[in-house]
């Protein structure tokens, strides 16, 4: 039956060439190749349950008084978005779980970038030939993290508002262009009715269409470059050495898939994530304490809170305060990622293509220098949480800002020198790349020959 | 049938039941923790099931392509580059008519991006202003007005101009504050409730010492003072709201905000 229409296609497409090394393509398996792969599957999940939604929300930021089965809100006003949400949690079947999986997988998804992200960069695959889909790569992170900011304040909850009030605070900041920037992003002053419908358009249209196109593009890459691997016997940097794809590593790879939706699901039924009831519909004038965004958000939350009030004044402008740790710090943040590829290719003056992989301690300053963005990215994360912190601390939030503020000055240059003590330690102990292998031969003696394998 | 293959057939065996119960809970309109469970449990016996696939039936095989896909052979490199640089030459054929050409299609490209200025309004100093007037009433979120006797003392109220209830720019926090700490209107100060560093409003009083702190970045504003700035992340200070008592013994502005309300941007100065 497949076989026919294996045949079938090929007469009209001429496929069966392509099929045929296709389905033997070797598939490199160590776990760490997978990482990419959560994200494929958190990305198919994100669509099915978010086409669901979407199908049941209504966008729109027109006042009504709620009466519905969520008795503690009966008699509020609020916006039909709102509305609409609370909707999907208690009246539409399967509707909570369906928002939950949803959120969870959004989460996810952010997550597996950045963990897919760190395997990409402390093993060097990003170097020639695979810079264009390093940049791809990043352009994916930014991506997700706008559709997941775009989705968290799609609710019109009380949270949700408070980010997109920030988030527009930070747009204001920027210097000439900012003003208009924000009257035109949010078609007038904030809090206006064209806001949600212009999140929903770019949440459930634009972004989704990108993702999916990058992700398209990223996948092709990988397809045309073939993998990576790391160094063992047999493997070359002339070729790739791993599973066959059909049936042997798409096998594993559902099971990956199956494994990624049951957590998700999982998630999605036991474990309560924003729980947007309790926050009470978006009203200008009231305050939530503790707000937290989602996580990968905190760190942008961390940088405004740490940052030091400076502003500058030119020539009867302003550039307020809030546009050095939000838009400057990820500015640089993500053009250091982004020119890492040319800051080694500099440094080193290997511009050669790499088709075998680094392990981390081969290169002890690449590990050093991820190490410390990663705990730089984690103080200001922790900081975004300081309020909470102090709450359970018992500690003034003044004293925990200081703290984090020298955290994040002093930690990182640390973790480098100790990433790189440790890495350097490892490749003097290790050998470069593995441990050697000998083979012991008997001689004519009676006694043994070493023998090194290459 | 071998212990393994039971394995798997007992892993499908419940990925069936589980979708089977997701259905049952579905028509049962269930809770979301019930229908979770039997989706979960169906696609943990997918997992279990296609992990036991690969590990006892399909089992371990070895591929090995050779690289040799890129780069290109050289015959085809240098075609590459000729092709081009001959359809370059073709094309310098229109000469004058080429440079028009682009031109041409730079200002179309131009012209696309106009209809970007339809997407608001233009700022027009909109955040220069607020609702508040001389003579507006200082009126609560449900609509009454605020007397010189109404508020205890180290008690806040949120207000609003009489006639713009809600509004997100005119918000202020009214504080009663003991006459001798500092400039008061009978004991009453008031400032913009939108925080100047990012927007949230500052919803926090502490009122042992007579601060306002702002619950998303920790700004913290001192209400003896002018609003200035104390600590956190805030540039400048709350905007001070003119009050008045009248002779009814209602709270009014004697005009609006003398500075723009809330976050910097680059028009403030």
């Amino acid at each position: 039956m497949l076989s026919r229409l294996v045949l079938w296609l090929d007469d009209r497409l001429g496929t069966a060439h392509f099929l045929k090394h296709a389905l033997r393509k070797a598939f490199p398996d160590h776990w760490s190749f997978m990482l990419g792969e959560i994200n494929v599957y958190c990305f198919a999940v994100l669509l099915a349950t978010g086409t669901f939604l979407a199908f049941n929300f209504d966008p729109s930021a027109s006042k009504l008084i709620y009466h519905g089965p969520y008795r503690l809100l009966d008699g509020q006003p609020m916006s039909a978005a709102y509305a609409s949400a609370l909707r999907l949690s208690f009246a539409v079947n399967a509707g909570l779980l369906i928002r939950q999986i949803h959120h969870w997988a959004a989460v996810v998804f952010v997550a597996g970038i950045v963990t897919h992200m760190g395997r990409v960069f402390f093993t060097g695959a990003f170097r020639n030939p695979r810079e264009p889909n390093w940049w791809l790569g990043i352009l994916l992170f930014l991506l997700a993290m706008g559709e997941g900011f775009t989705g968290y304040s799609l609710p019109d909850d009380l949270l949700s508002g408070i980010g997109l009030r920030i988030a527009d605070a930070v747009v204001l900041s920027v210097p000439v262009a900012g003003t208009w920037a924000s009257f035109l992003l949010l078609g007038g002053v904030f809090p206006g009715s064209q806001t949600e419908p212009r999140l929903f358009s770019a949440h459930v249209f634009a972004l989704p269409a990108l993702i999916a196109g990058a992700i398209g593009l990223h996948l092709a890459i990988v397809w045309r470059q073939k993998h990576t691997q790391f160094r063992a016997p047999g493997r070359t940097e002339n070729n790739v050495v791993g599973s066959p794809l059909f049936p042997n590593y798409a096998i594993k790879s559902a099971a990956l898939g199956f494994a990624v939706t049951a957590v998700l699901v999982g998630l999605g039924a036991f474990v309560q994530i924003n729980p947007i009831w309790l926050y009470g519909p978006y009203v200008a004038y009231r305050a939530a304490s503790p707000a937290q965004p989602d996580w990968y958000v905190g760190w942008l939350d961390g940088a405004l809170r740490l940052s030091w009030p400076w502003s500058i004044h030119l020539w009867g402008h302003l550039v307020p305060s809030p546009f050095f740790p939000g838009l400057l710090l990820p500015l640089a943040l993500f053009g250091l990622l982004a020119g890492w590829p040319f800051l080694e290719w500099a440094l080193t003056k290997d511009a050669r293509p790499h088709q075998l992989l680094d392990r981390p301690r081969d290169v002890p300053w690449r590990t050093g220098a991820g190490t410390a963005l990663f705990v730089l990215a984690l103080g200001l994360t922790l900081a975004g949480s300081d309020d909470v912190q102090a709450r359970y601390l018992h500690a003034p939030i003044e004293t925990l800002t200081s703290i984090y503020r020298w955290f994040c000055i002093g930690a990182p240059p640390l973790a480098f020198a100790i990433a790189y003590a440790l890495a350097a330690d490892l490749r003097a102990r290790g050998g470069a790349g593995r441990a050697p292998r000998v083979r012991l031969r008997r001689n004519a003696d009676g006694g043994f020959d070493e023998e090194t394998i290459a | 049938m071998s212990r393994r293959e039971a394995a798997i057939g007992i892993c499908l065996g419940l990925a069936a039941a589980g979708s089977v119960a997701f259905m049952a809970a579905y028509a049962a309109k269930a809770s979301a923790q019930i229908e979770g469970l039997a989706l979960f449990a169906a696609l943990g016996g997918f997992f279990f099931a296609t992990l036991g696939y690969a590990r006892w039936i399909v089992g371990e095989a070895r591929a090995q392509d050779a690289r040799d896909t890129y780069p290109s052979a050289s015959a085809d490199r240098s075609g590459a580059v000729g092709n081009l640089e001959k359809a370059e030459r073709t094309l310098s054929r229109g000469g004058v008519l080429t440079n028009l050409l682009l031109g041409a299609l730079a200002l179309f490209g131009l012209a696309t991006l106009f209809p970007l200025r339809s997407l608001g309004p233009a700022p027009d100093g909109a955040l220069f202003k607020t609702k508040w007037r001389r003579g507006s009433g200082l009126t609560r979120e449900d609509g009454s007005v605020v007397r010189a006797s109404d508020l205890e003392v180290d008690s806040v109220a949120t207000v609003f101009p009489e006639n713009a209830v809600g509004d997100a720019a005119s918000q202020a926090m009214l504080i009663r504050i003991p006459s001798d700490l500092g400039p008061s209107v009978d004991g009453y100060v008031a400032y913009s409730k939108v925080c100047t560093h990012a927007g949230c409003p500052v919803a926090l009083y502490r009122a042992a010492t007579h601060q306002l702190l702002c619950p998303c970045h920790q700004s913290v504003f001192d209400v003896l003072h002018s609003g200035a700035v104390l600590s956190g992340p805030a540039d400048h200070a709350l905007p001070q709201l003119p009050i008045h008592v009248d002779a009814d013994g209602v709270l009014r502005a004697t005009g609006d905000f003398p500075v723009p309300i809330g976050p910097g941007f680059w028009e403030r100065g």
